[in-house]
């Protein structure tokens, strides 16, 4: 019989701890195919994030730190400019990247690091129990907007990709999802740019947006999550590329 | 040179692969001298958007291996405190001097010494230590540069050098010499790219029962240790004293003055001169107190390094506390005068 797919050897072989139908192993598994087809585990260091991808070390076969909440844009800084040889990236969700190290990743991006972060925008706060982030849509129930979202009171949805492209320290930044097959062809697309670009010294930040589904604080089925990506998240965040 | 130019250059003369820092008064000499030194050596200066930054920056460096290290002052090290439980909790070396300025809050620029509890005591959250370096001379911070560096790599731990905007600013002469390092371990937990290897995870997270209380009492083992190894202190005149003077950092040497004068009028006094300010010199202070005499403590800030002097003296002998917190600096003639008026009075009770 021809094989006609098999997990990547950087993929580990266990099961994850996420909740059917989240979108963190998809976009693990893009991540490690991505490095194996590159050749690069050998010189790839990763940064876990603080939330639900607190442990993508334990699914990711490269070397791994874990920091604190909001700081791997930092940290990332600290290891590329000690090592230029070695491909550097950050995995980071909305809460971490967008609300309490929103400092980090733009002065990470504003000085020009060459590093490459992959931001998973699911619209909550997975790992603490549903609340609120900056990118939770208008209208949206959360454990802390019970009655939804709203602009007067919370403000609008932050659309960290499209404030980011405007800084000449980005090279290039996308912004995906996870809501169907070709959509996650063409997010492995981008996340191997964004490394490849890394690889070939290119002067500044490479960043994928993935937008990715959270069923269980969006109190919905997974198939109507990734419905719910399409119809709702994607007229707030426009897919395709901002920047390079 | 002064103090922040000369610990900048020991840093260097130690191998410092990368400084990150943050501009703050009085330590704002470090990053200048950093900015122009690291780039002709081929080493690493960034200047980070804060102090939070810095400390996560150094984080990343010392992951990878290389020696890192920042610095800053008071308000500054209040906000490198996340960084330091985080880089205890994952056992990466690295080098963080604190140029102390008067507190709290924004406080003002004079030196002071009101961050012994911070430095001493942890500062972040979670049950950990930092080696806190309580250098007196320009001379003795340049060597504790490349002690604090090899401490940090010896123990996988971040080490704090605790000056204060006194001898930051300070000029004296130098010697500036390349020291041998202490023979120490290989750093094979390093984030270097799982080349022929198995993964390496640097981590401070431990969620299984009981894997957090077993972490905890492996960093107990060491920081014992470390206690039982690394006290450094210097006595003076202590044996027949019937007064001695506890006073670290630039007080140190202010009480030295007053205690050569207090002699030359007779009285026996001695001083002691903790060196690490953790680990404390518990044990020579206790032994100094199992002899009847009066222990004088003599601080910039309202009394923080005195509650380790008594916890060493356990109620055996008195202990008395003077004090100029906020900026202020006592003279030679205020602790002679604290001297005179102990002396008198243990006098008069026998």
């Amino acid at each position: 019989m021809k094989t006609v797919f098999k997990r990547t050897p950087t993929l580990k072989n266990c099961p994850t701890h996420y909740c059917p139908g989240c979108g963190h192993g998809v976009a693990h598994r893009l991540i490690a195919e991505v490095i194996d087809e590159l050749d690069i585990r050998g010189r790839t260091i990763g940064i876990a994030p603080v939330g639900c991808a607190v442990l993508a070390y334990d699914y990711l076969d490269v070397d791994m730190v874990e920091v604190a909440h909001g700081r791997p844009p930092a940290v990332a800084t600290g290891m590329k400019r000690t090592n230029p040889d070695k491909i550097i990236f950050s995995y980071q969700g909305d809460g971490d990247l967008a609300s309490i190290g929103a400092a980090e990743i733009l002065h990470a991006g504003h000085r020009g690091e060459q590093i490459t972060v992959i931001f998973i925008n699911n619209a909550v706060y997975g790992m603490t129990g549903g609340q609120m982030a900056p990118t939770t849509m208008l209208d949206q129930v959360t454990a802390t907007t019970p009655e939804g979202r709203t602009a007067a009171e919370q403000g609008y949805p932050l659309q960290v990709s499209e404030l980011l492209a405007t800084l000449p320290g980005a090279v290039y930044i996308e912004r995906c999802a996870l809501s169907s097959a070709a959509r996650i062809r063409q997010a492995k697309k981008a996340i191997k740019h964004a490394f490849e670009l890394q690889l070939s010294g290119a002067e500044g930040l490479s960043l994928v947006e993935v937008l990715s589904s959270c069923p269980t604080y969006w109190r919905m089925s997974p198939a109507k999550a990734l419905e719910w990506i399409e119809s709702e998240m994607t007229k707030v965040f426009p897919l395709g590329r901002l920047k390079g | 040179m002064c103090g922040n130019e000369a610990l900048a250059e020991a840093a260097i003369l130690a191998g410092c692969d990368a400084y990150f820092g943050y501009p703050i008064t009085p330590q704002n000499e470090v990053p200048a001298y950093m900015s122009r030194r690291m780039p002709e050596e081929g080493r690493i200066f960034v200047q980070s958007e804060s102090e939070l930054a810095a400390i996560n920056m150094v984080f990343g460096a010392s992951a990878t291996g290389k020696r890192a290290m920042t610095s800053s002052s008071s308000p500054g090290i209040s906000l490198m405190q996340e960084g330091i439980s985080y880089l205890a909790g994952a056992e990466l070396p690295a080098v963080v001097v604190n140029v102390v300025r008067g507190g709290p809050g924004l406080g003002n620029i004079a030196g002071s010494q009101s961050d012994y509890f911070q430095a001493t005591r942890g500062g972040g959250h979670g049950d950990y230590r930092t080696i806190v370096l309580g250098p007196a001379s320009v001379q003795e911070l340049v060597d504790c540069m490349s002690l604090a560096f090899d401490l940090a790599d010896q123990y996988r731990m971040p080490v704090m050098v605790l000056i204060d905007g006194i001898l930051g600013q300070m000029m004296e002469p130098v010697v500036l010499e390349k020291k041998p390092r202490r023979k120490l371990p290989a750093k094979e937990w390093a984030l270097t790219g799982a080349a022929n290897r198995k993964q390496n995870i640097v981590r401070s997270l431990w969620l299984g029962e009981g894997v957090l209380e077993a972490f905890n009492k492996k960093l107990l083992d060491r920081y014992e240790q470390i206690q039982k190894d690394e006290v450094l202190c210097e006595q003076y005149e202590v044996d027949d004293a019937e007064i001695v003077v506890i006073a670290y950092g630039v007080v140190a040497r202010i009480v030295s003055s007053a205690v050569d004068k207090a002699r030359e009028e007779g009285i026996r006094a001695g001083w002691i001169r903790p060196v690490t300010l953790w680990p404390f010199p518990t044990e020579q202070i206790s032994r100094a107190a199992n002899e009847l005499r009066i222990f004088l403590t003599v601080e910039m800030s309202n009394g923080q390094m005195v509650e380790d002097v008594k916890l060493a003296i356990a109620g055996k002998a008195p202990v008395v506390f003077y004090g100029r917190p906020g900026g202020g600096v006592p003279t030679v003639d205020e602790i002679l005068d604290q001297i005179r008026q102990l002396t008198l009075k243990s006098e008069i009770k026998t």
